[in-house]
């Protein structure tokens, strides 16, 4: 497969919100190669998650989809019944609160051989054995006797284990992990993203990875997809995030975060509310109003995701500012 | 737990012999005269020379082998009067229990799985049925059904099974009326409620084919509170059953509870009232029962919470 | 219909006075148009309850045998009933028992489910185990055979029965407000005034309480629905108000026979009362739940 794996092609998403019709996504794009791991970055309302969905074909009731996204070369949005579920098949998706996302009701091993069962007719058995080899494969060993189980007798970490080796029961070629991490605690956190990391390996998985932090995106993903009220900031090899980002934003983020290893007088924040995505203005740079490196043509138009150096940047003084927005040292 | 409601609830229908102005013998006589030797009679069989927890005691013990006692007006053994009205008191319970179940739930389901008209038409329907008590239901069947339509009959019980599910539906009916109304609110709330939870989404992100998800996820989930409202509203039933037998003049034991009542006649009011009350623990045991039995989260016991 | 506006209940110590009479008013804004219609309904209701026997047109207990079943003519906007008395005035009149019964067994059953709730609540442990279990024991009671078993042993009528439903009332009430209590109990202003020296009962009262109102009310309106029904049914029976004091329930029982007979009027009238002040009653009460919820979010 030569192609490129995941296409989004100047995706708009409108929803109804408040009454009115707005835009939750504006003109996001980005591609995905095979076994590649994607971060997806942003804060509450910067549509990440929303961009996640709109993949997994989730989106709710009534939202009116704008442009493409295409996997493995053939549009998504087309798709219905049977085909609709293969493509499920290969797309997978893992959630933030494994509690709330596993049927409570209902025993681990109906949980995880569901679709299995169901779609691909695997006989129960059979399904059985796969799901309790895969829940070796992440680390719970007495994967017998907890497909048995149910949910509430167990802890948030290793449902959250659960939920993804159910995620790849069907061997899908793409992950959309929407925050995996968030709620749980630190030690859990790095073991779940060590896990990530080691299937991506060895099933050649491609991973789109969706947080706040973007630290922990560049942990494990290659590059990194940074968003703002609904539309893509930057998409940057995550490497070079810190030490050359083409937006004044992806800067901000990074300058944020506290640094254990330094000591600072006062914690950096970005002045100003985050833009949530139906917010942002149509005709100027959603995030003028909180830049510190804003001019007049930042408020003229809706600056282009242009490419740069390798990267996209949706900045209309990248150019300029290129080499002045990496992290100021502290004071 | 309910064994415990049980036993306090029998020592208060007991205790209702001393609650009454007067003396033990007055209130057994209700108020009659009767010549010293039913007096003395009454004054055995009853105990009443012993300590107040001693003649609970035999009273318990007599109730527990059968034998409620004697009923002033009618000489006769409560036991006797009773057996003979339970079954027109279990049937009417029972087929109103069906139409609410079958009926209620069903047309919850229907309106919680298809927004639209029919949804908003059941939310209205069910909520001014709901605020119809049995026996407006019943003056209101009556009329319309009984006599000026003539389909079925206005009163009294059926001779045979056919003629009494004729006799039996007009009450049957006005019973249910509006327990269906509520249990079908409750039904297409938890439809509705359950529909829009996260483990649906995750099924649906599986490509499970959507009546599969209806059924394994939503129904599934949504049967919980389901049951559970359902069989407090049939429970509920066992009481409200006496106001549709007197309206329909049917002879079951709520009417005789009434009569009894009304003439004072003590012991026949305390056979029955344990009878409804045990009848009425038991539906709720059940669905406890029911309860621990759908949600793997719960031991027994633990629908109080 | 636009959306009610959502109601929020300050979290801190209790509404002062003013704030709670512009949190009652603000209250019942919130549940929409249909809310307030039904609210108007039920005071014009509890307006006839009070002022009915000034209003009635008619003598309601005056027997006339020969204007038996009469067709409503002249100032006899309804007719007459089965023994000749002018049912328009009966049912003004009537609407003082179907009402205020209620109203009485409501207030009853919420202010001790409301002590009980909230002693449990305060006190947890011991307490409040003892007070729940004794709350489970006392659910084997339906109402209406309390009232029923109480019209046997004290004698048929309003007073016994009221107090009956009032105390087989009473466990739900206390059992629903208890949750409530706890979640109100563990808000961080009630362990500030704690640590000020602020009595228990004080706290309880002008704070706990006050914020736990919207509940509360709505609670009371549900239960006054029930009361209603429950009450007309054993006056119905019988065994509530006795005729010939004139009372809803009491007029569709009396007047029954009147359906094969050809004169429907005075049994459905009575029905119709009791159904449009219920339905009122149970959509008010419904409403003022959500929005006792949505404070609680």
């Amino acid at each position: 497969m030569n192609g490129p794996l995941l296409e989004v092609d100047g995706l708009t998403v409108l929803l109804d919100v408040e009454g009115a019709r707005r835009a939750v996504l504006r003109d996001v794009s980005f591609t995905m190669r095979p076994g590649e791991a994607v971060g997806l970055v942003g804060e509450s309302g910067s549509g990440k998650s929303m961009t996640a969905r709109a993949i997994g074909r989730l989106l709710p009731r009534g939202a009116e989809v704008d442009g493409a996204i295409r996997f493995g070369g053939s549009d998504i949005g087309s798709l219905s019944g049977a085909a609709l579920r293969r493509y499920r098949g290969q797309v997978a998706m893992i959630f933030q609160d494994p509690r709330a996302h596993i049927n409570p009701v209902r025993r681990i091993g109906d949980f995880m051989t569901e679709a299995l069962r169901t779609n691909l007719g695997v006989p129960a058995d059979q399904a059985r054995r796969r799901a309790a080899d895969m829940l070796a494969q992440v680390g719970i060993e007495d994967g017998a006797q907890r497909l048995r189980q149910y949910p509430h007798q167990m802890s948030g970490g290793i449902l959250q284990r659960i939920m993804i080796a159910a995620a790849l029961l069907t061997e899908p070629r793409l992950l959309l992990a929407d925050e995996p991490t968030t709620a749980l605690d630190v030690t859990t956190q790095a073991e779940v993203m060590a896990i990530l990391d080691g299937l991506r390996r060895d099933f050649g998985l491609a991973i789109l990875f969706i947080t706040h932090d973007l630290e922990l995106a560049a942990a494990i993903c290659d590059r990194t997809v940074v968003m703002y009220a609904g539309q893509i900031a930057e998409v940057r090899a995550s490497s070079l995030l810190h030490e050359d980002p083409l937006h004044p934003y992806t800067a901000a983020l990074a300058a944020a975060r506290p640094d254990i290893t330094q000591t600072a007088h006062r914690l950096r924040a970005i002045p100003g509310r985050p833009l949530s995505a139906f917010e942002a203005p149509s005709a100027e740079c959603a995030f003028a109003p909180r830049c510190p490196h804003v001019r007049d043509i930042c408020l003229q138009a809706l600056p282009e995701l242009a490419e740069l150096d390798g990267g996209l940047s949706r900045c209309a003084r990248a150019h300029e500012l290129r080499g002045q927005l990496q992290e100021v040292p502290r004071a | 737990m309910l064994l415990a409601s049980l036993l306090i609830a029998s020592f208060v229908i007991f205790a209702a012999l001393y609650l009454a102005p007067g003396n033990p013998i007055a209130a057994l006589s209700g108020g009659r005269s009767l010549p010293a030797s039913s007096i003395a009679v009454l004054e055995q069989r009853y105990h009443l020379n012993q300590s107040f927890l001693a003649q609970y005691w035999y009273w318990l013990d007599n109730v527990l082998h059968g034998n409620l006692g004697i009923s002033i007006t009618l000489r006769e053994n409560v036991s006797t009067l009773l057996a003979s009205r339970v079954w027109t008191t279990a049937g009417l319970v029972l087929y109103a229990s069906l139409i609410i179940a079958v009926l209620g739930i069903g047309i919850g389901i229907v309106a919680g799985l298809r927004p639209g008209v029919l949804d908003t038409g059941t939310l209205v329907t069910t909520a001014v049925s709901a605020a119809i008590p049995a026996f407006v239901a019943a003056i209101v069947l009556i009329l319309l059904f009984a006599v000026r339509l003539g389909w079925f009959p206005a009163l009294g019980n059926g001779t045979d099974l056919a003629s009494n599910v004729r006799h039996f539906t007009l009450p049957a009916v006005a019973l249910a009326i509006s327990s269906l109304a509520i249990v079908a609110r409750v039904t297409r709330a938890s439809i509705r409620e359950e529909g829009e939870r996260e483990h649906v989404q995750t099924a649906v992100s599986r490509g499970i084919p959507g009546r599969k998800v209806i059924q394994r996820h939503i129904l599934r989930n949504a049967a919980i509170p389901i049951t559970t409202v359902t069989g407090i509203t049939i429970a509920s039933l066992i009481a409200v059953a006496a106001v549709v037998e007197v309206a329909f003049g049917l002879n079951g034991l709520g009417a005789y509870l009434v009569q009894a009542a009304q003439s004072k006649d003590l012991a026949v009011v305390q056979g029955i009232s344990l009878v409804l009350v045990t009848a009425f623990v038991v539906v709720n045991l059940l669905v406890d029962v029911l309860y621990a039995v759908l949600d793997p989260r719960v031991t027994l016991g633990g629908r109080a919470q | 219909m636009s959306t009610a506006a959502p109601l929020t209940v300050p979290r801190g110590p209790g509404a002062a006075r003013r704030g709670r009479v512009q949190g009652a008013l603000g209250l019942l804004r919130a549940t929409g148009p249909v809310g307030i219609v039904s609210a108007i309904i039920i005071a014009v209701a509890i307006l006839i309850a009070v002022f009915g026997t000034f209003i009635a047109p008619y003598d309601p207990n005056l027997p006339n045998l020969s204007l038996a079943w009469g067709s409503p003519s002249g100032g006899h906007l309804l007719g007459y009933d089965f023994q000749g008395r002018d049912v328009l005035s009966r049912l003004l009149v009537g609407a003082r028992t179907a009402l205020l019964g209620p109203l009485a067994v409501v207030a009853g059953s919420m202010a001790a489910g409301v002590l009980l709730a909230v002693t449990a609540a305060w006190r947890r442990g011991a307490s409040d185990a003892v007070i729940s279990s004794g709350l489970d024991i006392l659910f084997a009671f339906p109402g209406i055979l309390l009232a029923v078993l109480a019209a046997a042993v004290f004698g048929a009528g309003l007073t016994a029965a009221a107090i009956a439903l009032a105390v087989a009332y009473m466990p739900y009430v206390a059992r629903v407000l208890r949750g409530a209590a706890l979640k109100e109990r563990s808000q961080p202003y009630v362990a500030a005034l704690e640590v000020q020296g602020a009595s228990a009962v004080s706290i309880c009262f002008r704070h706990l309480i006050p914020n736990m109102m919207p509940l509360i009310v709505a609670q009371a309106t549900i239960l006054f629905g029930y009361a209603m029904v429950d009450l007309a049914a054993i006056s119905f029976l019988g065994l509530g108000v006795q005729p010939p004091e004139p009372n809803w329930g009491v007029m569709i029982s009396e007047n029954q026979v009147g359906l094969a007979q050809g004169y429907p009027l005075p049994a459905l009238i009575a029905c119709a009362c009791i159904v449009v002040v219920v339905i009122a009653v149970n959509v008010l009460g419904e409403r003022l739940f959500e929005q006792a919820q949505r404070a609680y979010r």
